[in-house]
């Protein structure tokens, strides 16, 4: 049985012995590279990651020491991260689209001596800042392209240091030995990892994770979800984030399920498809992305095909969500259901790639609720968890049959959480870490007396579910002049659900009344444009079109609509709204590497406009500086438009709850 | 595919292809006229000039398209008059077009394979079975294609039929469908043309790329001044038909006579 032997096991290489010897003929990573996808089982991976363990000690890495991990979801990278942990040695994920800023950061910080990375961009990018890095000695890379001419002194591509570590452990049986005692003395209680949060609330602190506790978490949920050595995963979002490294990495090795590792990033619904996971996460995002990209190839579908697609996706609203909660449904329901799950939602949930899928989660930011109920409804078991890096993921998670949209669960196996006075969350789980890297005064800022993490989100139990409901950052819920409640997330999110509006940014904290700032989502309105004939020339341009404006007000008036309907938030009506020329931007460190907007940071960015959005002009001019993806610098100006909005009065009848 | 060699490049090689005072006219037209310049093995060589210099005529007569009424074309040591298109393709010379020519309702690796079709050993009837040797074979010059596809990094619109591609992309397919025929002497028709400067800037590094990895010796025509600076090694000038200047980019600049093509200065 997988799960005690997992306790065993304290470490993630201990973990990938006991893989090879119980599931050594069965897939453990998978890469789709030359069009085609290569397997390797978990006795090879175990036979890699030694030879790699070999080579890297031969170069010098040895116990305690850090490894940066720098790239996209590659075999190679994850195997470094199991090499650097067989010798003892900590890993250190960091995101490959960081700017060369983060990651000189995130390199001195952790006092890298190696990094592994992918490709010629991350040694270029590492090149551009090292003299900041003065301790880096090694940079391992895996494909070799345009890195001929490097200077190879300290440059070794990962390959051949495996073809090197191989042929010491065939030249030498005292080296397996070595190896196999390197591997028995880690403890479950030193460093497994160090994941650099992303910095939602300043810079990014180092969170220290050991392995004993990072698979005591993993076990718990592997056994909450039902996975086995049968499940696969894809590994498509970023390696250096926590739900990755969770959910396909530690869960993967404490279930001996198989990573599949997609060709490229821009590749990855479409190895989505091929691949058939039965374990899938997205965050909100991705899901609301997708639908909209349906929502989008429908528009252009035959009439007749379009009738039968929103007929039958009326009738998933309807019955959908309470068949897969197994409630009852009259047997009409049913009978029309089976028809649509042949002609609709099964083809549809084919092309998207969620036909094996069995369980599947979301996560990060409040999802929708007609975007959740639309993908449960066409039969996707898709659930919510709330967690964070400090916790190694998993605070609450829902389990199957209790599934609502605005609550994220009751607390996770063997988790315990507590709400402050303050409303704060705060939680102690089996996979907390043991602190951050380097900074004894955060830890102790975020951790109770009594060995509790604060999560530093507000939230309660929902009295009727009994589950955790999260509804805001601690300390962004504020309130208006007038004393009502203001939870911008909340407003926010309302808008977030028009296809048209990619991203809102709400104020009103100590204000007289709400504004907000949209940007439109350029896939969504691009098309509208393309339908209806509407010229533009640049982003900017269609974000400040009269007719775009239009349809957004509409957009605004609704969810002022819906607030007028809660009693709570019917005095926190949008006022005033206008639309951003340019996207938020994580390389403007305007939203977060996981697209969380930085609200503080956006406000004092954009200053001027939010001023504007109070003194009842209708016009405002910003002018910014905007960073481009090789990282040099350039100043956008636009002038932008400001509407007023109606406040709306509450339904004359208003619905009993 | 030619394995990379593994010293550096060295920058001038021997002359791979020369061109000796060649004329071409339409009717009364002299498109190009007594023009002689030289590519050496291993070099990115540009052409620049404006308007109806005769630049992609220039093009035009190397790969065989037009055949000039006077003049000699050495090419790997052999001089010739006049040779047909896909002679110059069998002998090692691709392009690519100022114009995308591609196959419109084929998916780009569908068009990059078109590009192995003089590789291809086996009989078309072998092909139709895709059977034994006939299916190694396709396996192989599938590899190959992979490759390209990889080396472009266009893994994400191997299936997608071209014409639905945006313009930089098809620009991109169209050099993997030149590559594919593993040539000697690349000619590329204004590779940059219509691009935005991301586009460009890829576009750019392809080009490098190539010339790098693959050892390919490379002729572009370009505008784009920046462009040329950075990419090529040597440049020649062309203006209505005759070569104005020829030399590294830096001396090309300071011509006066080119400042004075560029300009406009009345002749």
């Amino acid at each position: 049985m997988a799960n005690s032997a997992a306790a065993r096991a304290d470490t993630f290489p201990k973990l990938l012995l006991r893989n090879a010897r119980d599931f050594g003929t069965r897939p453990a990573m998978r890469h789709k590279d030359l069009g085609i996808w290569q397997s390797w089982t978990w006795a090879e991976t175990n036979e890699i990651v030694r030879a790699y363990a070999v080579g890297l000690s031969r170069l010098g890495l040895k116990r305690g020491e850090t490894i940066a991990i720098i790239g996209a979801n590659r075999p190679k990278l994850y195997w470094s991260i199991l090499a650097a942990q067989s010798l003892g040695a900590i890993p250190v994920p960091v995101y490959a689209d960081a700017v060369a800023e983060e990651l000189a950061f995130v390199l001195a910080h952790a006092e890298a001596r190696f990094a592994a990375v992918e490709d010629q961009e991350q040694i270029d990018k590492i090149h551009s800042v090292q003299d900041r890095l003065p301790k880096l000695e090694w940079m391992l890379y895996d494909e070799p392209r345009g890195l001929r001419d490097y200077d190879h002194n300290r440059l070794r591509a990962m390959e051949d240091l495996i073809g090197e570590g191989r042929k010491a452990l065939a030249d030498d049986a005292r080296l397996g030995e070595w190896l196999d005692n390197e591997i028995a003395v880690t403890k479950g209680s030193d460093p497994s990892i160090i994941l650099y949060t992303s910095g939602t609330t300043g810079a990014s602190k180092g969170v220290v994770l050991s392995g004993e506790r990072s698979i005591a978490a993993a076990t718990d949920t592997v056994k909450f979800d039902h996975l086995d050595e049968n499940d696969v995963a894809l590994a498509y979002l970023p390696l250096a984030w926590v739900g990755d490294h969770y959910l396909n990495f530690a869960q993967g090795l404490v279930a001996g399920f198989c990573m599949a590792c997609p060709e490229n990033a821009d590749t990855a619904m479409a190895d989505l498809r091929e691949i058939g996971p039965s374990f899938y996460f997205a965050p909100p995002r991705t899901l609301e992305g997708l639908l909209t990209r349906v929502m989008i190839r429908m528009e252009d579908a035959s009439a007749l095909k379009r009738k039968i697609f929103h007929y039958f996706i009326g009738v998933a609203r309807q019955y959908g969500e309470r068949i897969l909660n197994g409630e009852k449904v009259p047997l009409t329901g049913r009978i029309l259901y089976a028809i649509g799950n042949v002609l609709i939602y099964g083809p549809l949930k084919n092309v998207l790639g969620f036909s094996r899928v069995r369980v599947a989660y979301t996560a990060g930011e409040a999802i929708g609720p007609d975007l959740f109920a639309f993908y449960r409804s066409i039969g996707l078991n898709l659930k919510q968890l709330y967690g964070q890096t400090e916790a190694f993921l998993y605070v609450t998670c829902q389990p199957d049959g209790a599934i609502h949209s605005d609550t994220v669960g009751p607390a996770a196996p063997h988790v315990d959480i507590r709400i402050a006075d303050n409303g704060e969350v705060l939680f102690k789980s089996p996979g907390m870490f043991t602190g951050y890297f380097k900074d004894a005064a955060k830890t102790a800022e975020v951790m109770t007396p009594d060995g509790y993490v604060k999560t530093g989100d507000a939230g309660f139990f929902d009295d009727k579910t009994g589950q955790l409901k999260i509804i805001d950052r601690a300390k962004d819920v504020g309130k208006l002049k007038d004393g009502t409640l203001f939870a911008p997330k909340y407003i926010e999110n309302k808008l977030k659900f028009f296809p048209n509006i990619r991203e809102a940014v709400a104020y009103g904290d100590g204000r007289d009344f709400v504004t907000v700032m949209l940007n439109i989502d350029l896939t969504a309105v691009g098309s509208w444009a393309e339908r209806n004939n509407v010229v533009y020339g640049s982003y900017q341009e269609l974000a400040g079109h009269p007719q775009v404006y239009d349809m957004l007000q509409k957009n605004v008036a609704e969810v002022n609509r819906s607030l007028a309907a809660d009693k709570m938030m019917r005095g926190a009506q949008i006022k005033r709204f206008l639309i951003l020329h340019k996207e938020l931007d994580a390389d403007d460190g305007e939203v977060t590497r996981t697209q969380k907007v930085r609200r503080g940071f956006v406000a004092e960015r954009y200053a001027p406009l939010i001023n504007a959005l109070y003194d009842g002009s209708h016009e405002a001019d910003i002018s910014t500086e905007v960073t481009f993806e090789d990282g040099r610098k350039g100043t956008l100006s636009a002038r932008v438009k400001i509407r007023d909005m109606q406040i709306e009065s509450p339904p004359a009848m208003e619905k009993a709850a | 595919m030619r394995a990379p060699d593994d010293t550096p490049k060295s920058r001038t090689g021997d002359v791979l292809l020369s061109v000796e005072d060649v004329s071409l006219a339409f009717g009364g037209v002299k498109a190009i006229n007594g023009v002689s310049f030289d590519i050496r093995q291993g070099e990115i060589r540009a052409i620049i000039g404006p308007n109806g210099a005769g630049k992609t005529s220039m093009l035009n007569v190397i790969n065989g398209f037009y055949h000039p009424q006077q003049g000699r074309i050495t090419f790997k040591g052999r001089t010739r008059a006049k040779m047909r298109p896909y002679e110059a393709a069998a002998g090692g010379i691709a392009r690519t077009f100022q114009n995308v020519a591609l196959f419109r309702g084929m998916s780009a690796l569908d068009n990059i394979m078109a590009g192995r079709t003089l590789k291809m050993k086996r009989s078309m009837f072998w092909h139709l079975l895709r059977f034994g040797p006939a299916m190694r074979e396709e396996v192989e010059h599938r590899h190959f294609v992979e490759e390209i596809i990889d080396f472009l990094k266009i893994q994400e619109i191997r299936r997608t039929p071209v014409g639905r591609l945006p313009y930089g992309l098809q620009k991109r397919v169209e050099l993997g469908r030149a590559l594919a025929m593993e040539p000697e002497l690349l000619l590329l028709d204004e590779p940059m043309a219509g691009m935005n400067l991301e586009e460009k800037e890829d576009m750019s590094r392809f080009i490098l790329d190539v010339n790098d990895y693959y050892g390919t010796t490379i002729a572009l025509i370009e505008h784009d001044m920046g462009v040329v600076m950075d990419l090529s090694d040597r440049v020649v000038v062309l203006d209505h038909g005759l070569k104005i200047a020829d030399g590294t980019p830096a001396e090309v600049m300071k011509n006066q006579a080119v400042i004075d093509a560029y300009l406009g200065v009345s002749h």
